[in-house]
């Protein structure tokens, strides 16, 4: 069987060519899913990637479309391998395109072995809830929604907001608290901009984080097919360094919106059925095989921590990409183009937003034990507060109480002295909570209900700032 | 043996294969993949494969089993974590370690593990089918019944106490002069609904310690719910908490299509949190089945079966049985990817046209039965199952065709998760059509329950009245008899409808217990509106240390919480008092 294939695993028979699908008449030993090279009349060669497989016809879809394929000279031959990834410990300071080819001028990896791109799922009994708290510095996060080791914690943007700086300083200042240890750090890169992965790449430079980076760039000039094996390149690296290596890895990948636009173009080239807004049936599941590799593994060392960013169309939470996520990961960060205008940054919308991993990374032991308490009257105050400015935009702020407007100039300081702050500036957990205390220290004492006695006699500022 | 003859994604075609039969398993590839067939046509046979199918050639062979998808039942299966097509995930663990290679293969139960039998027939007897032959302490909280399979009769000519692997033989029996052994081990095709001797319409409660499905819209022993919420609303943490609490015998967790950090989470929270009625561990009496997001899709649309049919099974014993389904819109888009994949004529939204009656025969499968067999039992299994709308919009198939077969219907809201109100189980859209059967039951409880029950919810009806207009013209102006019923529906809201899953009190909420605490509050309305009368305003009635006491409820630990109340009942009757004292 072995030899047979030696001499039977290239072809010429092509009989169609349409979009960027060819069949071709079927070779004993073809596997599903397996990558094929097209040779081209004029000597170029594309990858390819079988998408089906019967006993007379073979259907490969080719990469980087089927131009200049012509039926007579062109030919393709069978790799016999999915696609992998050559890993070893020297892929850390290095940048690949998203191929998983060096870019950066170096070598090429000398692999201690190949991983396939697709991974493996891990076995749910095998997992541990992810509970470790991770702090950003970023008090719209740190306070409110906690990011932990192992979860999978989108970014939803919209084109013109500044996801790209908040993203770069989680990776500038994400760490555990007390602790030295740092984070390794993959990026993925998927159809951005030039200048956003050029972005990207001088800030882990600047920081000296680049040593301890793997970059995986796929811009929005590569080829489209490209931008689907980019994150999983990423994501199979993140596995090596967190499962075989012992580190703790934290992947950003940007943009989500370009990878489900390049899942849509190629479905739709192979003629799929679609469905909403033109976006392919399984893309819940598609997504779900990327985020679901973030986690915990019993016994492990490492973990795989995955911030995506995606951009949603028009500022959509309900469109296709958005919800699909939502749905996928442990909560999202959703950034308000209302905060953007008023000049907040982080311009963290913290209603909308959410973490679900957040009560087993807070209180005492991980943050601190008012964290919980403090969370939950935050929420009540900025609420109340907003809630009443809506109002009062309609019936004007004289008609409200005296009560009421203590509410409305909180809801203000909030916005200003807790979720703003200095892109440059790390806030610690305690820092942020003092904030919180400091806001609530204007209300009446009794408003704070959802504290207990025992924290507000700890924490509470003495005299109420005026 | 066939060969495989074309490979498109998760569906084989396998050719010469004359002589299998539709549902028939076979394994597939020289990996041995499992796979199901979905259909015949001359000798070619359509298979969903049940793992990935990167890699296979054409030409691999396809080899059957000559057996449909069967369950395996006995003991060993609660406390078990099982994929959809139950190989036992903890065994796997053990077997081929963290990562779910493919080709796996385990017993879904222990062959090795000796059980207690104690029967409950002697030598002699006649014994027919789903008669109760004897029985196993499975777990602290589980007595697992051994039952005559389904098909099989005779005179028992020899049983013995003592311990026994599930493929020992425990009794003989003999028929028509034939002899047939038992063990404690029965399968069961999975896609065929078990059978049982009589229906009746559900009238228990299912507690499930959650105040605003248990109070407002329960759920009955033997029904079928739906959750449909958009992300970030908690229907998972919703069926999680079910799951823990519900006063039922035994539970069954699928995670069909969903997170396995959150799954991970269910895992080890019920190896450490106990049952309040118990206090065993609540691992002792839930089977999980756990296909997460990322495992391979075709096992979605078999997880759901494989966990019915345990339901059933437990059901069959005489027991109340709660099955929790996460989600069945992951398992619906399996049906829909398998439908396109074998070029079926879609219909909505590209969901194959069967997606309402495959949604109809599962919810069905609940129920409050007469089981088959003696002694003579009752048992029931409840279904709940969650549907994750698209943005959200209800209007989406999964949700409508649900919507068309469920009785109970908790609509989770987005802006009541954004506003952190949980559980997000909106008041005004949620309905349960068992309101009425469990009166009954309530009314044991307490004779007011339907009046405080009514009551209440014409108060929150009120209230998003009154909402509308505060929106236009702001609180103050609104009469001070209007003031008090938002004073009143907030009271309702934050003191009886929250519920926090995380506080180690108000995380389950027993019926008396919501009863007293959603009964004073309406005590306090009428108390109030007395005062209101008498020339109170509303900012100081609000301002009553009462208020903030009945705010604190939730949170009194239940030994205490009696006291608590009746004291707290008591003061409220002096504030009238004290206040008619100064007029």
């Amino acid at each position: 069987m072995e030899s047979l294939q030696l001499f039977t695993r290239q072809t010429k028979a092509i009989s169609t060519a349409r979009r960027s699908l060819l069949l071709i008449e079927s070779i004993p030993g073809i596997r599903f899913n397996e990558i094929v090279e097209v040779e081209l009349g004029t000597g170029e060669t594309r990858t390819g990637q079988v998408i089906e497989v019967g006993k007379t016809t073979t259907v490969v879809q080719v990469f980087g479309g089927v131009s200049e394929v012509d039926l007579l000279n062109s030919q393709v031959r069978y790799k016999g391998e999915t696609l992998k990834l050559p890993v070893s410990p020297d892929i850390l300071g290095r940048i690949f395109d998203g191929s998983g080819n060096p870019i950066d001028g170096g070598p090429p990896i000398i692999a201690d072995s190949y991983l396939d791109i697709n991974g493996i799922p891990a076995n749910p009994a095998s997992r541990m809830p992810p509970a470790e708290f991770i702090e950003t510095g970023i008090s719209a996060i740190d306070g409110l929604n906690v990011l932990v080791r192992g979860q999978k914690l989108p970014i939803f943007s919209g084109s013109g907001l500044p996801h790209n700086k908040i993203a770069a300083q989680i990776l500038r200042q994400a760490a555990l608290r007390g602790k030295a240890e740092e984070f390794a750090i993959v990026f993925g890169a998927v159809g951005v901009s030039y200048d956003d992965a050029a972005y990207f790449i001088s800030n882990l430079e600047e920081t000296g984080a680049l040593s301890r980076a793997v970059g995986f760039i796929n811009t929005a000039s590569s080829p489209v097919i490209e931008r689907l094996s980019t994150p999983r390149l990423a994501l199979t690296a993140a596995e090596y360094l967190a499962w075989e290596q012992d580190l703790h890895v934290l992947v950003i990948l940007t943009d989500i919106t370009n990878y489900c636009d390049a899942l849509r173009e190629l479905a739709a080239m192979r003629g799929e059925i679609p469905s909403r807004r033109g976006y392919p049936g399984y893309m819940y599941t598609d997504l779900a095989s990327m985020y679901e590799r973030a986690g915990r593994i019993a016994g492990r060392e490492g973990s795989v921590t995955i911030l995506p960013i995606l951009t949603m169309p028009d500022d959509d939470i309900t469109h296709p990409i958005a919800d699909l996520t939502g749905y996928i990961t442990e909560g999202q960060i959703v950034l308000s183009r209302a905060l953007e205008r008023k000049r907040i940054y982080p311009p963290i919308d913290v209603f909308l937003s959410l973490s679900r991993m957040m009560k087993e990374g807070i209180g005492e032991g991980n943050t601190r034990e008012d964290h919980n308490n403090v969370f939950m009257q935050s929420y009540a105050v900025y609420a109340e507060g907003n809630y009443l400015r809506e109002i009062s935009t309609v019936i004007g702020s004289e008609a409200l109480s005296d009560r009421d407007r203590v509410y409305l100039d909180a809801a203000d300081r909030f916005e200003q002295e807790f979720i703003s702050q200095n892109e440059f500036t790390r806030r610690s957990v305690e820092e942020t909570l003092g904030t919180a205390w400091n806001i609530f220290s204007m209300l009446p004492r009794e408003d704070l209900k959802l504290i207990q006695e025992e924290y507000i006699k700890k924490y509470l500022p003495e005299a109420p700032k005026a | 043996m066939g060969k495989i003859w074309r490979i498109s994604g998760p569906v084989v075609i396998a050719e010469e294969m004359r002589g299998s039969q539709v549902y028939e398993v076979v394994d597939v590839g020289d990996d041995r993949l499992t796979g199901e067939i979905i259909g015949l046509e001359q000798d070619k046979a359509v298979i969903q494969v049940y793992e990935d199918t990167t890699g296979l050639r054409v030409g691999e062979p396809v080899v059957g089993t000559g057996e449909i998808l069967m369950v395996e039942l006995g003991p060993g299966i609660v406390g078990n974590i099982y994929d959809g097509v139950q190989r036992s995930l903890v065994t796997m663990m053990g077997d081929i370690g963290d990562f779910l290679l493919r080709g796996a293969r385990t017993d879904a139960l222990d062959r090795e593990k000796k059980w207690h039998f104690t029967p409950s027939v002697k030598a002699g007897d006649e014994v027919n089918e789903g008669d109760i032959i004897g029985s196993v302490p499975e777990t602290g909280l589980i007595e697992h019944r051994i039952m005559v399979p389904i098909g099989i009769q005779g005179k028992v000519l020899e049983i013995s106490e003592g311990d026994f692997t599930v493929e020992d033989t425990i009794a003989m029996l003999e028929y028509d002069g034939q002899k047939k052994p038992l063990t404690m081990m029965q399968r069961w095709p999975a896609r065929k609904p078990r059978i049982y001797k009589e229906r009746f319409p559900p009238e228990d409660l299912l507690v499930t310690g959650t105040r605003v499905m248990d109070y407002l819209f329960p759920l009955a022993l033997g029904g079928k719910a739906a959750i449909p919420g958009g992300f970030g609303t908690g229907k998972t943490v919703n069926l999680q908490q079910m799951a823990r609490w519900s006063q039922t015998h035994l539970n069954i967790y699928v995670g069909c299509g969903e997170r396995g950090n959150e799954m991970a989470d269910v895992l080890y929270s019920f190896k450490k949190l106990r049952d309040p009625a118990t206090d065993r561990l609540l691992q002792e009496k839930e089977i999980f089945i756990a296909n997460t997001s990322n495992m391979p899709v075709v096992a979605r649309e078999i997880s759901i079966y494989t966990g019915i049919t345990m339901a059933e099974y437990f059901r069959d014993m005489g027991y109340d049985v709660l099955l929790v389904a996460d989600s069945t819109s992951r398992w619906a888009e399996a049906m829909r990817e398998i439908g396109a994949r074998l070029e079926e004529t879609p219909g909505e939204e590209g969901f194959p046209t069967y997606l309402g009656s495959r949604l109809a025969s599962f919810y069905e499968r609940s129920g409050r039965v007469q089981c088959v067999g003696k002694p003579e039992r009752m048992g029931s299994a409840t279904v709940i199952g969650s549907v994750s709308p698209p943005g959200a919009d209800f209007s989406e198939p999964v949700t409508q065709a649900t919507l068309r077969i469920v009785d109970a219907l908790y609509s989770l809201d987005v802006a009541l998760a954004n506003k952190r109100h949980f559980p997000t189980i909106n008041w005004l859209q949620s309905y349960s059509l068992y309101s009425e059967s469990v009166d009954k039951w309530w009314n044991k409880i307490s004779p007011d329950y339907t009046d405080v029950r009514n009551r209440t919810l014409i108060i929150l009806q009120n209230e998003a009245e009154l909402e509308e207009i505060v929106r236009l013209v702001g609180p103050e102006a609104l009469p001070e008899d209007d003031k008090l019923l938002l004073l009143v529906a907030r009271m309702i809201r934050e003191d009886f409808l929250m519920q926090s899953a995380y506080h180690p009190v108000d995380t389950y909420s027993s019926p008396e217990r919501s009863h007293m605490m959603l009964s004073t509050i309406i005590k306090f309305y009428d108390l109030a509106k007395e005062l209101s009368e008498s020339g109170m305003l509303v900012s100081e009635i609000s301002a009553l240390k009462h208020v903030q006491r009945i705010s604190r409820m939730k949170d009194v630990p239940h030994e205490e919480f009696e006291k608590y109340v009746k004291d707290l009942r008591a003061d409220m009757e002096k504030m009238t008092i004290e206040q008619e004292g100064g007029m």
